[in-house]
């Protein structure tokens, strides 16, 4: 029988992955999709517990965070344009134009 | 017992398509196992019986936000990766070490919440129609169509400020 708490581990173990992706990965086209990463284990969360309680709700709310992932992808990958554009790397530890 | 068998096939090829996207050196492998990863999510919300969701899933992430990150990897040249030269400063086992903190404070907030399931509450009685597809979009346009027009304008919103910021002069 597969309960909810299944699925929030499979929930909890892909957002670790994702987690471990944005400390540990220095090219920051991968921290973005480390990023889509979590997003996903977020809508698997949702998922589940709609099919829980047997109510679309959940359901409604992974479409809007599957909207402003994709606002989120479309702005950050063209921040990544215009910064390779400047600087010809996408090296995350040579963001560091605006560090104090 | 199938669903049980589905599950645990779908989990297992969802996590190992995430530790590879993670871990590959070449960033196009890495997106494509991206795709992977997506569409055995699509398949893991069938299973949950969320039918247009999945579908959103393979339209929007596997055909639409996949896309725009392979045109940026084939537009960004990387002869040299970033991971090629060492970094004196660089503490990848920090970043291990961080990411298994938050996996122990999410070990914990679920040890002391998830005790009780909540029940299983009665369908909506004030939802006039069957299927997935048309009770997802009767709430969409009814209880939630304030959020769904603030989506679409978050949409057009980060639509122009992409362009605006891929431009090269404006």
């Amino acid at each position: 029988m597969i309960t909810p708490t299944h699925y929030m581990l499979l929930s909890a173990a892909l957002f670790m992955i994702g987690v471990i992706g944005v400390m540990v990965r220095r090219n920051i086209i991968i921290i973005f999709m480390s990023i889509e990463l979590i997003l996903n284990a977020v809508n698997i969360n949702l998922v589940a517990f709609s099919a829980q309680l047997h109510h679309q709700i959940g359901q409604v709310f992974a479409i809007f965070v599957i909207a402003v992932a994709a606002a989120e992808a479309a702005v950050g990958l063209g921040i990544i344009l215009s910064f390779y554009r400047n600087k010809e790397t996408v090296n995350i530890d040579e963001m560091n134009l605006m560090r104090w | 017992m199938g669903q049980a068998i589905a599950f645990y096939t779908l989990a297992a090829f969802i996590l190992g398509f995430a530790i590879m996207v993670v871990s590959t050196r070449n960033t196009v492998h890495s997106v494509l196992f991206l795709v992977l990863n997506f569409l055995f999510v699509a398949a893991l919300y069938v299973l949950l019986g969320a039918d247009f969701l999945a579908v959103i899933q393979v339209l929007v992430y596997a055909g639409g936000i996949v896309v725009l990150y392979l045109f940026v990897v084939m537009l960004v040249n990387l002869k040299r990766a970033p991971e090629a030269h060492e970094d004196p400063h660089r503490r990848t086992t920090l970043g291990f070490g961080l990411g298994v903190a938050v996996l122990l404070e999410l070990g914990v907030i679920g040890a002391y919440t998830s005790t009780q399931v909540p029940a299983p509450v009665a369908a909506n009685a004030a939802m006039p129609m069957a299927g997935n597809t048309e009770q997802v979009g009767w709430l969409l346009y009814t209880s939630y169509l304030i959020p769904f027009e603030i989506a679409s304008m978050l949409l057009l919103v980060a639509m122009i400020g992409a362009i605006v910021l891929a431009k090269r002069e404006l």
